[in-house]
């Protein structure tokens, strides 16, 4: 079953699959998330990000495939012609409920895109597990392979304390669902820096830098490509975390502008978030073919002199 | 990549454990001491990045050596392999065995696993003083066991099983253990000439390579040469065997599907890192039989097209390391490793790769990450390993066990070897029989015994003992309960009755055994071992022990109710939505405990 599909310039073979009892078509080489919301499905998805391989963490986007055991990951399946995939079945409401409330028990997912509305489209409970525990151990001296016994009431979180290390930006690491697209863009995806890691393992499995020292120890270069990935608002640019804490941060009355930085030849393109005529902070088009959404710290956080009136 | 390195400098004990495995450095190195010239030459780079799988094995150096990964041992460790700091924490902080605080030369690790729970009662709260509770440490047939690592210029690696309270305590204190028990106590069987996989346990001396040839050694490798890979794999294909790691798939088609691939470059994995709770099987041959391990994998290697091999082999099995350290080098120096083996013209060789206390590594694909020095966890399947595997090759991974009955296949054949067994079961199986029978050991049985006549052949049951479960196939097996004592221990009655034989794990439990303590233990240990990488497993095993813990201490029907619903819907995700078979199997042991033992029924 091949037929050519022009996409632009490039030819590129598609695959027919079934999808809900559809047959479709999809390019080969694509996923099945690709293929599942070109025909109108709504699945939803929390660890995949359109600049990073998808790493399949969080398993929310699973499907049903006949002929696998198990339900498979959306995002980063491809498609292969013969496909019967399912979308919507007891098992995958099942999971991505699951997951939902497993996510929602043990993470600060308040600034986390669509999770409201997943929960409620999937009677997703968080709170069933038990009020959350209040004793918590520092994440980043747990000892591998061992934890503490559960009280038998509550349930255990990962609740730390803010990191504020520097001034550009912060890590609340209560919020991070470990989506692993951090590290992947410090590292050997975009930034090559490679300033920060998955350390520890299992639940008290954590992002950090080399012993957990402070950014201003590690290797970071401060070029917050970790920030333009993060979907859970774990990591914050300072301007940011300060208005929220203050209570200033108004979302809705920002404007957005994309803009290209005068810093350098390069040109990469930038998007200035702005609230009460000054500049909260700065994003860059994830689509852009050269860039990627990724700039360097003066794109990023360099934006200083345009507000400066003296 | 410029490495930034932080304050912290490797001391000379390091500094001598990491050149050690790497080599001084030399004049143009990061990390040495640095003249004019050498501080204008570039160095690093490609290859530099292609020493990465010395990062585990230089890790492990580090602290055999000095006990701990210090900053300055990460720092000097990233300079000369040219790894960035933060990615050696995270690789050192995912192994159980590894520790990046300082702390003491000597460490007793007691194990509190199920087997030693039931056989000692030694929990995490009851543990002697300076004493470190550790998972199973695969000496079930003498539970309770104890480890003690002692780093030093010689580290010095003992295990002590059975161990009194006592005892304990005196290891702790410093006292040496004494030496271990005979390899072949742990085979009861043995000596006896007709068993198949270990006829040569307790019989030949497990350093000597005369010894084993003498004992129809390396007639099967010879024969596998004289017929060619391909009717080596027609003959492993024909014999129906399947793995014994505990998923059960057919070794021949896996072979044949390794030498179909075009890309010539291909390594076999022998998959030593057996830490199934209850699992010691693979400890025995590796202890008791090294050379035949060798020889397996070898004509596995012949077959599949591998010119290397690897024994990743968990980190705490000191006796099966030493033989095996032993084996390969006087192989190495008998030509029966390296270049033109045997006049075959065929090459192989074998690398022994120690785990550092990680579970997960018995994945397949956890194996290739921690091999390549990475973090171990499991990759995502498709691409399978054995088109995409180690160094991104075609990768054949076996169990011990599996390689082992490659011998007898090749020296009778495979239909003979296919005789044995049931329909749905061919060959020989061992079985780790554990808890409380009179005679705990590994046995050697045809597929197709009872579990009544496996336990009898263990010398049935100890006297004041009455059975109160049996653990088949280990933390991600299941219960099964005295009605089911007829049931036959084959791949397809185990499937049938809805329970499996895994790695082939059978612990009895008597009367005197907490069930729910177990199971609380069963749930702590996928919790530990749990990569971290996926929700459902990350998250679900940690809320599955803490319904368990609401479980036991619950008053009221409906508390209970709604419990048992909420490890139902935990152990379905686990099951359906987890990246890999740890996660999956997570549920089964507690499922089986509640459906089959009914447990928290009143």
């Amino acid at each position: 079953m091949s037929t050519q599909v022009t996409t632009g310039l490039q030819v590129r073979k598609s695959v027919e699959l079934t999808i809900d009892g559809k047959k479709v078509t999809a390019p080969e080489g694509s996923t099945l998330l690709d293929a599942c919301r070109a025909s109108g499905k709504e699945i939803p998805t929390l660890c995949f990000g359109d600049t990073i391989t998808p790493k399949n963490a969080c398993r929310v986007c699973m499907v049903e495939l006949e002929g696998s055991r198990t339900l498979v990951p959306s995002c980063s399946r491809k498609v292969e012609a013969g496909m019967v995939v399912k979308t919507d079945t007891e098992r995958t409401t099942h999971s991505r409920k699951l997951v939902l409330e497993l996510l929602g028990s043990s993470v600060d997912l308040s600034l986390t895109k669509n999770v409201a509305k997943w929960n409620d489209n999937y009677d997703a409970e968080p709170s069933r597990f038990g009020a959350p525990s209040q004793h918590h151990g520092k994440r980043d001296d747990a000892i591998t392979g061992h934890h503490h016994a559960p009280d038998g009431q509550t349930a255990e979180t990962v609740h730390q304390p803010v990191k504020i290390d520097n001034a550009l930006y912060v890590r609340d690491y209560s919020k991070c669902i470990l989506c692993y697209q951090c590290v992947d863009a410090c590292g050997e995806q975009w930034q090559n820096t490679f300033a920060i890691t998955t350390a520890g393992r299992g639940f008290d499995a954590r992002i950090s830098t080399e012993f957990a020292v402070d950014l201003t120890d590690s290797a970071c270069v401060y070029c917050g490509n970790c920030i333009q990935v993060c979907p859970t608002g774990a990591l914050m640019f300072t301007s940011e975390y300060e208005m929220r804490e203050a209570g200033t941060w108004r979302e809705e009355e920002q404007t957005q502008t994309d803009t290209i930085c005068p810093y350098c030849g390069v040109g990469c393109s930038l998007t200035l978030h702005v609230q009460d005529n000054t500049i909260v902070k700065v994003t860059s088009p994830s689509d852009h073919s050269v860039t990627h959404g990724n700039l360097c710290i003066k794109g990023r956080f360099g934006f200083q002199h345009v507000q400066n009136t003296d | 990549m410029d490495l930034k390195i932080a304050s912290g400098s490797a001391n000379t004990e390091e500094r001598i454990a990491i050149d050690s495995l790497l080599g001084a450095p030399s004049e143009t190195s990061h990390g040495a001491k640095r003249d004019e010239t050498g501080l204008r030459v570039a160095h690093g780079g490609e290859s530099l990045r292609k020493l990465r799988h010395l990062l585990l094995p230089t890790l492990h150096s580090v602290n055999d050596r000095v006990g701990y990964i210090s900053r300055g041992a990460i720092n000097y460790i990233s300079q000369r392999l040219d790894v960035a700091p933060a990615e050696i924490y995270g690789v050192a902080t995912f192994y159980a065995l590894f520790d990046t605080n300082e702390r003491p030369a000597r460490q007793v690790h007691v194990c509190i696993d199920l087997a030693c729970r039931a056989a000692s009662g030694c929990t995490e709260e009851t543990l002697p003083e300076g004493a470190i509770a550790s998972p199973c440490l695969g000496t079930c047939e003498r539970a309770p066991s104890v480890l003690v690592i002692e780093s030093g210029v010689t580290v010095r690696q003992e295990v002590l099983a059975p161990a009194t309270k006592t005892q304990i305590a005196e290891l702790v204190a410093g006292k040496p253990a004494p030496a271990e028990q005979s390899i072949a106590q742990a085979a009861p069987q043995t000596p006896d000439p007709s068993l198949v996989l270990l006829s040569r346990i307790g019989v030949v001396d497990p350093l000597s390579i005369d010894d084993y040839v003498a004992h129809n050694g390396y007639a099967a490798l010879r024969k596998a040469f004289a017929i060619g890979a391909e009717k080596v794999i027609d003959e492993v294909t024909a014999s129906g065997l399947v793995g014994r790691g505990g998923a059960a798939f057919p070794t021949g088609r896996k072979w044949a599907a390794v030498a179909s691939q075009r890309v010539k470059t291909r390594y076999l994995i022998c998959n030593a890192d057996e830490s199934e709770p209850g699992t010691f099987k693979d400890r025995v041959l590796l202890e008791g039989d090294p050379f035949a391990l060798i020889e397996s994998m070898t004509i596995a290697a012949f077959a599949t097209g591998s010119q290397h091999g690897y024994i990743y082999l968990r980190g705490e099995y000191p006796r099966a390391l030493k033989n095996l350290n032993n084996a390969v080098e006087v192989a190495r120096n008998k030509k029966y490793l390296g270049d033109n083996i045997l006049g075959s013209g065929f090459n192989f060789d074998i690398t022994i790769f120690r785990g550092a206390g990680a579970y997960i590594c018995g994945e397949e694909t956890a194996i290739f990450n921690s091999i390549e020095g990475y973090r171990g966890e499991p990759r995502n399947k498709p691409p399978f390993p054995v088109e995409v595997g180690l160094f991104g090759k075609p990768t054949v991974v076996n169990n011990v066990e599996t390689l082992l009955n490659v011998l007898p296949i090749i020296n009778n054949s495979g239909e003979k070897y296919a005789s044995w067994g049931s329909t749905g079961s061919k060959g020989k199986k061992l079985f780790c029989v554990s808890g409380a029978v009179k005679k705990p050991g590994v046995y050697e049985v045809t597929f197709g015994v009872t579990l009544r006549q496996l336990i009898d052949l263990a010398g049935g049951l100890k006297s004041g003992s009455s059975m109160q479960a049996v653990l088949l196939g280990g933390a991600a097996g299941g219960f099964v309960g005295p009605q089911d004592l007829d049931l036959e221990l084959t791949l397809e009655a185990a499937r049938e009755a809805g329970t499996t034989l895994g790695s082939g794990v059978v612990m009895v439990l008597d009367q005197s055994v907490n069930m729910l303590d177990q199971l609380q233990r069963i749930a702590a240990f996928f919790r530990d071992e749990s990569c971290g990488q996926c929700v459902p497993c990350r998250v679900g095993t940690v809320r599955q022990q803490e319904a368990l813990a609401r479980l036991v201490r619950s008053q009221s029907a409906s508390d209970t109710a709604i419990d048992l619903q909420l490890l139902r819907d935990l152990g379905q995700v686990m099951r359906d939505a987890s990246i890999c078979g740890l996660g999956q199997t997570a549920h089964n042991a507690i499922d089986s405990a509640l459906t089959r033992l009914k447990v928290f029924s009143a």
